[in-house]
């Protein structure tokens, strides 16, 4: 079943169209790794799911985008029930410069929880949920900002997950980080999997093999192909696909 | 080669003899503002001096207390920041977040105008416009008072409240802000929950100044305080500040008068340098 269905979608930044009729169907509890070389649109076309691309002016957008059968466009839509259901982990670890407590607690409160114990439970299993309860529980009121910076990407992920999203979109969220704490980001990815959906923006090949069920190739803002990821690598469809993904372009 | 070594040492003399300048005035003021403010002092006695309640310079038995003076430039000043700072720091959100490019570059403008009026100016709107209308709306026979004083301050330091706050908001991550809204907060939950917070030091900063701002006015809180020796019991007492008590009788002062107007410029001296080092305090945190 698929959980995001987009069809026919256009965008534009001013008058440049920066995506071309894009249409895909996201399956549920998996993960689909968008990939491309930069500026092919990728980025942009993730921040449309959640409608974070709604803060940039100027951008204009066409076509039918549903999220569970929702058109995330239509008026009865509130913007912010949907980013609590459609969570996003970014680039750069981005935790709060607050406990870490407090990081993970922020969405539920914003969400009218209050009570305590209520919390330390959310919090607990947000944390045990991005495999960093482990190394976090004896310091839960330090400053969130003097934490590796892969335990913030993982802690950027529990803050995510405490609101219990559905869908996690992930863009690059390794591309800042050393080839260990990668590693722990790709695991955790993987265990998410089971319980949530999950779309990922890569701009390392190896990692949409490693990782993905499903690929879908951006260029130059155009969806070029979408398909499970070992076809996409093994018997790529397109001839633009085949040859970034054997590495002459991009 | 020789002779552009010669000019670099001596521009680097230049600048520095410069800096040397600015630092000499500041130690120069301390050192006279010290020296000629003690002997009054001694003479009258510290606890006289400040904890007296009367001012009678010209009396034919002298008094010597500025208490009314002291508390009143408290009382001002306090004042000034509970009308000032909510104004400010609510205009210093909207701005830095809510407002269109156009109306911010409008309004900015506008609260740097604010910033460059000279306060007699203010205190000329204020004794036409505020110390009539304070007479007439709360039936008092002058209006000339405490309360005029503090809404004119309160005005006269919106300027650095704002563009000092506006400056704290606009250098919070956008990361941060993103990271809220994605996870479902409105923007307005987002603006106070999380960037006011990151640039909590900033706009504390940002307070200490308008403090420094209102503690330190002359001018316009002369011209609609009334200027009488008073202790400020109410809002619609004429009052006198640190800074009047200095400047509207130094003209005519003579011996020991005069020598205790310049222990009050002592007084109001440390004042300012308290609230310099807790502005210097808070900058260097925001650095951290």
């Amino acid at each position: 079943m698929s959980m995001i269905t987009v069809k026919d979608m256009c965008l534009w930044y001013g008058d440049h169209q920066a995506l071309h009729h894009i249409n895909i169907e996201i399956p549920e509890k998996s993960i689909t790794a968008f990939i491309g070389p930069s500026g092919c649109g990728k980025s942009t076309f993730l921040k449309t799911l959640n409608r974070m691309n709604d803060l940039i002016p100027g951008v204009k957008i066409t076509g039918d985008i549903r999220y569970e059968g929702t058109d995330i466009f239509s008026r009865e839509v509130d913007v912010n029930n949907l980013r609590k259901k459609i969570g996003m982990v970014f680039q750069k670890p981005n935790p709060f410069p607050m406990s870490i407590y407090d990081n993970i607690a922020y969405g539920p409160r914003t969400h009218g929880i209050t009570n305590k114990v209520q919390l330390d439970e959310i919090v607990e299993s947000a944390l045990r949920g991005a495999a960093i309860w482990d190394e976090v529980k004896d310091r839960l009121k330090k400053n969130a900002l003097g934490m590796s910076g892969g335990q913030q990407q993982r802690l950027c992920i529990a803050r995510a997950l405490a609101v219990q999203p559905k869908i996690l979109l992930m863009d690059e969220p390794t591309s800042a980080l050393d080839p260990i704490s990668t590693s722990r980001i790709e695991e955790l990815v993987m265990e998410l999997k089971e319980k949530y959906t999950i779309v990922m923006v890569t701009h390392n090949m190896q990692q949409a093999v490693r990782v993905s069920d499903y690929t879908a190739f951006f260029l130059l803002g155009e969806l070029v192909e979408f398909g499970k990821t070992d076809d996409s690598f093994s018997q790529p469809q397109d001839k633009r696909t085949e040859d970034y993904i054997t590495g002459r372009f991009g | 080669m020789k002779k552009n070594q010669l000019m670099e040492k001596a521009i680097h003399g230049l600048f520095l003899v410069l800096g040397l300048i600015t630092v000499g005035c500041v130690l120069l003021i301390t050192v006279y503002l010290v020296i000629s403010g003690i002997p009054a002092i001694r003479e009258i006695g510290l606890i006289d001096f400040l904890f007296g309640k009367e001012w009678a310079s010209t009396a034919s038995e002298p008094k010597y207390g500025i208490l009314p003076f002291i508390l009143t430039s408290i009382y001002g000043t306090t004042g000034a920041i509970l009308i000032g700072v909510p104004v400010g720091f609510m205009t210093a959100v909207y701005l830095s977040k809510l407002a269109s490019p156009k109306v911010k570059s409008v309004m900015q403008s506008a609260v740097s105008l604010l910033a460059g009026i000279s306060s007699v100016v203010y205190g000329l709107v204020g004794m036409l416009v505020l110390v009539l209308g304070i007479r007439k709306f709360f039936d008092v026979p002058d209006g000339a008072s405490l309360l005029a004083a503090i809404i004119v301050l309160a005005i006269m330091i919106l300027p650095s409240i704002i563009k000092m706050s506006v400056t704290a908001l606009d250098a919070v991550p956008k990361e941060y802000e993103d990271a809220s809204l994605a996870l479902g907060a409105t923007p307005i939950e987002t603006y106070f929950k999380v960037s006011v917070p990151a640039a909590k030091s900033g706009i504390a900063a940002a307070v200490v100044l308008g403090v420094g701002r209102a503690i330190g006015e002359a001018m316009a809180v002369m011209m609609v305080a009334g200027n009488v020796p008073n202790m400020p019991d109410s809002l619609f007492q004429s009052v006198r500040f640190l800074t009047t008590a200095v400047s509207s009788e130094m003209a005519y002062s003579s011996g020991l008068q005069q020598q205790a107007l310049f222990s009050i410029a002592l007084v109001l001296f440390l004042f300012i340098m308290l609230i310099n080092a807790t502005l210097n305090f808070f900058l260097k945190r925001e650095k951290e």
